[in-house]
């Protein structure tokens, strides 16, 4: 496969000024989810509902969604999210006019307790917005990612488009160096992906539990040995977009599970 | 409290063996950890895994660390009359976990 | 790959003597036993009793995506009434800080062994299955599992 052209593609495309939704680094059909970079045993616990372990989140965050002990449930308002939430997932991170700021999921949801339903916002990474998030996203599993950079949410790409192809860490490495120009090479005793986001939130085998995109992109700056943003950091929100916004049509996979 | 996924056939045949599978909320602390502040986290797993049908025995586990977490299993059982399979689990700390099936025997 | 022997030597008659060897080894069961690890707990099991390599399958995969959590597959063929019943299957680790990994137990005898779980490999390791038989007769099975660290390291 001629990577450089693909590269080079890349280079031009990020360049650039004006990149738009029909736009893209990786031509549609060179695109690929990180899932057929697993292995044969990760993808087939992904693809059984009951081996998945990332269902035993989309449960809890079901029986979240019931939950009305403080008055309000999410139901209360959304109904049932197999049909409110249907395609939700699919559009975020999204800007939200009353924050002011590109929200991811979590973020969204979090907005919703506290201003409809009187609740604290949950801790990210805490087991209730994990199981919330995962039942919300995984409404719109099958579905293509496909949210909007245009209008507010463009500031947002523009400095998650800039983080990602930055230098970061002791190791000096820009994701794309690894996800644009050496996927499909091998590091160590795996295979580089694309780095596409489609999958998350995730149970990471290495995590022994589920975890957000967020989460994994901390992941890969502790990888170069770049200082982690804390969760929920502004840089992560913009860097969740830029991910979604480059990985358009590829279908939402949640509850991923990855190595 | 959605800790486990209970999988069972939705009708099985008298005297076949039918296919059960179950996977459980568990962390299976190995008790060779860190936590973030430094402090070493106590093992906690599921000792004991016993799953009756109409209340007998037919499967049990015992598992330690070696087990990966949120375990998973998949066993056959032979099926009789039509009733219940009915899971129980304990781990080190003592906190018990059950769940059930029905099970539809032509 | 140059063959530095003599010509002589790879004579058309050992070349069919070879093949004739190699296919009778195919028809045969495997004679050849796994290695026994040195894991006390496992000798203990044994109690100087030698196990059977058949009827027990052990499936692993030979390179794991991540040591917390390698699938693991046990089946033991039948037929097994009238007869001896499996008991139990045992499983140990050569390398694991807790060797005894899991039992399984069957209460009431069944016709069909098969299960299906997920374990922890710490590195690159033997793992051993042994079958006890309501007669006491032991059947084993092996696996090597090659795990790798991860490319790169997660301190999320």
């Amino acid at each position: 496969m001629a990577r450089w052209w693909i590269a080079l593609a890349a280079a031009a495309a990020l360049c650039s000024p004006a990149a738009s939704a029909q736009q893209r680094v990786l031509p549609r059909d060179a695109m690929r989810s990180d899932l057929e970079f697993a292995g044969a045993d990760v993808r087939a616990m992904q693809a059984d509902d009951i081996a998945n372990p990332g269902f035993l989140w989309v449960e809890r965050g079901e029986n979240s969604w019931r939950d009305a002990t403080s008055g309000k449930s999410c139901a209360s308002c959304h109904g049932d999210a197999a049909v409110s939430m249907r395609g939700v997932a699919a559009r975020y991170p999204r800007f939200d006019q009353t924050a002011g700021a590109v929200l991811d999921v979590e973020a969204r949801v979090n907005a919703c307790r506290v201003r409809y339903q009187a609740l604290k916002p949950l801790e990210r990474e805490s087991d209730q917005i994990l199981a919330l998030t995962a039942y919300v996203t995984y409404q719109s599993r099958g579905m293509p990612t496909a949210a909007s950079i245009d209008g507010p949410a463009r500031a947002s790409f523009e400095r998650g488009r800039s983080f990602y192809t930055t230098r970061h860490g002791q190791m000096n490495l820009s994701c794309a160096q690894c996800h644009e120009q050496n996927w499909g090479k091998r590091l160590y005793a795996e295979t580089i992906s694309q780095g596409h986001g489609n999958a998350f939130p995730a149970y990471r085998l290495e995590w022994q539990t589920l975890g957000s995109l967020q989460r994994r992109i901390r992941a890969c700056l502790f990888g170069i040995r770049a200082e982690m943003p804390r969760p929920g950091a502004p840089e992560l929100t913009d860097m969740e977009l830029y991910l979604a916004w480059r990985a358009q049509g590829l279908p939402l996979e949640a509850p991923g599970v990855r190595r | 409290m959605a800790d486990s996924r209970i999988s069972v056939p939705p009708e099985t045949r008298r005297g076949e063996p039918f296919e059960v599978r179950i996977l459980i909320r568990h962390p299976m602390e190995t008790g060779y950890r860190t936590d973030e502040s430094g402090q070493h986290v106590a093992r906690n797993v599921i000792r004991r895994f016993t799953c009756r049908y109409n209340g007998a025995p037919v499967f049990a586990a015992r598992m330690s660390s070696g087990i990966a977490a949120n375990p998973y299993l998949r066993f056959f059982v032979t099926a009789h009359d039509s009733g219940t399979l009915d899971f129980e689990w304990v781990d080190d700390g003592g906190a018990r976990g059950q769940a059930r099936a029905e099970v539809k025997v032509a | 790959m140059s063959a530095h022997a003599a010509p002589s030597t790879l004579t058309r008659r050992r070349l069919l003597q070879g093949t004739a060897a190699l296919a009778l080894a195919h028809a045969l069961p495997s004679v050849a036993a796994p290695e026994m690890p040195d894991i006390p707990l496992l000798a203990e099991l044994l109690a100087g009793r030698t196990p059977r390599w058949e009827r027990l399958r052990l499936d692993l995969p030979a390179l794991a995506d991540n040591g917390q959590t390698v699938p693991l597959k046990l089946t033991m063929s039948g037929p097994f009434s009238p007869g001896p019943t499996v008991q139990a299957i045992h499983l140990f680790s050569e390398k694991n800080p807790v060797p005894d990994m899991a039992v399984f137990e069957f209460p009431v005898p069944i016709e069909k062994i098969e299960i299906d779980s997920r374990v922890r490999l710490a590195g690159s390791q033997k793992v051993v299955a042994v079958a006890v038989m309501s007669d006491g007769a032991l059947y084993a099975a092996a696996a090597d599992v090659v795990v790798t660290i991860a490319a790169c390291l997660d301190g999320s």
